[in-house]
């Protein structure tokens, strides 16, 4: 991560403040979305904040629409956003996946409440990991990023901008309830003080422009409208002019170099912090808020005279598997992943992890957010080995 | 580049808007989208829309392939969400002149919902629907438009739903610009898609069009061009509309303008909007 260049502008902000306040520093200049708890706070503030940059807010009749009014403005060279909650994310699905293979960067924020369908409004949940994964058909990338606090907001937010800009990917910021709804202290960067990145555009003559010929880093420049390109941009397969093609050799070339970009630049996007590793007998894996509830967890164990560790994960997809075996330090003898739900992202860390060591998830499914006393109990059972090791379905 | 001088024929100044290398199109033969897409190319020629400033946008479908053959800056997006598509370029970047081109189904169907908040912004969007009653593309299903009793592949026993009268739906939904033509009546076409593309607002015009392929052979029409004379037979103008009865009326094409009207445009209102919360000092929205 960034250091923060901190100076004095102090505010006590919410985690869907500091969401629009980061976009806002990322350059993004283009909202379209429709409300829904607990994500509504981000449309209401770029309502008002967005056209004082000259920027733009629609509220748009649903959600498709309002994915599709993002890609549209991102084409004309506007950075784009929208927000969500589940009801929300899973009809944006469809055009998720149009800016996936049509290279469109994009972000889109999910504040994560209790599904399936209407399900529990508006309490946390993490439920919806492998959706932000898996949520729109076929095999395509994608980049998902979940703070933890409110600063985090704030800064992964300008990370979601900057990363899909880099490589044309859409990219998903997964907060839940907890981090959207809590107010804590954060320290504004100073604007100048950030990276802020832009996409690289196409330019020279149109004549003989490939408008999705990679570069070496497997990103092509972004041809876009009104620059005299007259590009053609489609969700079918396409080969390197941008029209439609089934060759076989190209649709094979095509999604896979949609994975390499993200592969190649796999380390630089992946975000992530440890606590206590080096010695570390109990591994916690973590993220979100219950990465919160984890390091109070970790640190309530040290002084009870227990090896633990946190592994908080920032960056979530893709799944940053090659951190989870690092942080497996020579004497680890258990990992243990909370989660607010039945267990998503356990199954990425046990492939990890494979067999290296007992891996445990915890789940909590009620709508409330975890106790770090309900983590600290499955460190103490693991280092007592009282623990079965198979599903632990908590409350 | 050949010049744009007076001599110069009609293929070739078509030639200035359609891509060439992408040809031969993959539309049926008797197809009329064919017809109707001449139609759009000879308006943007005789409205001198700027190649490099305009952007055409459709959805999916047989009508919405028309994307990839005209030389602009071309967008084919998902089913039904054209319009959304166009109404984030619109909105970002109110310089560009953005056209929608889309189906029955594509424009009415999965797409209704956009359709009509489209036409309630009155953003500045021409939105041009090829109307063949029928879904073209996934093999001859029954549309929003599909006549009562007529065949479709999923209406086999004749169709029982009503269909939609597209123009009064944009009409109803606030619309400004609203004409029907028809891949028959070439003239008139082109006439329609000029003043569309003239207009300062949400405009909107439907295509009556033939799917030979489907609508035609599962409705006892032989050949293309009896589906097209089938449609010329069906067609009125507004002014004879007026002396059929309501079930007279509900037979045929009725033909011509039906609304032109200013009205506020919403993405001139946003750039207003903007110049005054810029100017506001006040400490009303945070900073
Ligand atoms: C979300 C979604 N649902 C269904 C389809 C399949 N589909 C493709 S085109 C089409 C209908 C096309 O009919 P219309 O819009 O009238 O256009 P036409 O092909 O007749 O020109 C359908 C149902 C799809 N592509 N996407
Ligand atoms: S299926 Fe029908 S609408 Fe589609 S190209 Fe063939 S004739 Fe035209």
């Amino acid at each position: 991560m960034n250091a923060m260049v901190e100076t004095q502008n102090i505010r006590m902000m919410q985690g869907n403040e500091a969401v629009a306040e980061g976009a806002l520093a990322a350059g993004c200049r283009f909202y379209a979305g429709y409300p829904i708890s607990p994500s509504s706070e981000i449309a209401e503030i770029l309502s008002a904040r967005l056209p004082r940059f000259g920027g733009r807010f629609i509220q748009m009749e649903d959600e498709i629409g309002s994915v599709a009014a993002i890609i549209g403005a991102s084409l004309t060279g506007a950075k784009s956003m929208t927000a969500t909650s589940g009801p929300g994310f899973s009809l944006m699905q469809e055009n998720l996946g149009y800016a996936s293979l049509a290279e469109i960067p994009i972000v889109i924020v999910n504040v994560m409440r209790v599904g399936p369908s209407t399900g529990m409004p508006t309490s946390p949940s993490q439920g919806d990991v492998m959706q932000a994964r898996w949520g729109t058909h076929g095999d395509h990338p994608v980049v998902a990023l979940a703070p933890s606090s409110v600063k985090e907001s704030f800064q992964l937010t300008v990370e979601a901008f900057n990363i899909s800009e880099e490589l044309r990917v859409p990219v998903i910021l997964l907060l839940d309830e907890v981090i959207g709804h809590m107010r804590e202290k954060v320290l504004l960067p100073d604007p100048g003080s950030l990276r802020v990145s832009e996409r690289k555009k196409a330019s020279g003559p149109r004549e003989g422009l490939l408008p999705y010929k990679p570069d070496a880093d497997g990103v092509p420049p972004m041809a876009l409208f009104g620059q005299g390109h007259r590009c053609h941009v489609t969700g079918l397969y396409h080969d390197e002019r941008g029209f439609a093609s089934s060759s076989p050799a190209n649709a094979s070339a095509l999604i896979r170099r949609l994975h390499d970009k993200i592969e190649m630049a796999k380390d630089r996007i992946t975000i992530t912090q440890g606590v206590g590793l080096d010695d570390a007998e109990v591994v916690v894996v973590a993220y979100g808020s219950t990465a919160r509830a984890s390091l109070r967890a970790v640190k309530d164990a040290r002084e009870k005279g227990i090896k633990a560790g946190l592994l908080k994960l920032m960056t979530i997809w893709p799944f940053p598997a090659e951190r989870v075996k690092a942080a497996l330090g020579p004497k680890v003898k258990h990992v243990i992943v909370p989660e607010m739900n039945l267990g998503q992202l356990v199954g990425e860390v046990e492939r990890a992890v494979y067999g290296a060591a007992p891996v445990t998830p915890v789940s909590k499914v009620s709508g409330h957010l975890f106790q770090p006393v309900e983590v600290l109990r499955v460190i103490e059972d693991a280092v007592a080995d009282r623990v079965g090791f198979t599903n632990r379905r908590g409350g | 580049m050949p010049e744009k001088t007076g001599v110069m024929t009609a293929e070739e100044k078509a030639r200035e808007h359609i891509r060439m290398q992408n040809l031969p199109h993959i539309w049926c033969p008797g197809c009329s989208n064919g017809i109707t897409t001449r139609a759009i190319v000879r308006a943007f020629e005789e409205t001198g829309v700027d190649p490099d400033k305009t952007v055409v946008v459709s959805g999916i479908g047989c009508s919405s392939r028309t994307t990839g053959y005209l030389d602009f800056d071309t967008l084919h997006t998902t089913h039904g969400r054209p319009l959304a598509f166009a109404t984030g370029i619109k909105l970002a970047n109110p310089e560009l002149k953005v056209v929608v081109i889309s189906g029955d189904g594509d424009t009415a169907a999965i797409g209704g919902n956009h359709f009509i908040h489209a036409a309630r912004r009155n953003i500045d969007i021409t939105h041009i629907c090829y109307n063949n009653s029928i879904y073209g593309m996934t093999g001859g299903q029954y549309s929003p438009t599909t006549h009562l009793g007529d065949r479709a592949t999923t209406a086999p026993y004749g169709h029982l739903e009503r269909e939609f009268d597209l123009c009064e739906l944009a009409q109803a939904a606030g619309a400004t610009y609203v004409a029907r033509g028809t891949a028959y009546h070439f003239v008139p076409l082109v006439n329609y898609i000029k003043k569309a593309l003239k207009h300062k607002g949400f405009s909107f015009v439907e295509v009556i069009s033939t799917c030979p392929v489907y609508y035609g052979r599962l409705n006892g029409i032989k050949n293309a061009p009896d589906h097209l004379q089938w449609v010329a037979d069906r067609s009125v103008t507004v002014k004879q509309a007026e002396k059929l009865t309501a079930e007279e009326r509900a037979q045929k094409y009725v033909i011509g303008e039906f609304v032109q009207k200013e009205a506020p445009e919403y993405v001139e209102n946003y750039m207003r909007l903007i110049e005054s919360a810029r100017g506001d000092n006040g400490d009303r929205n945070q900073k």
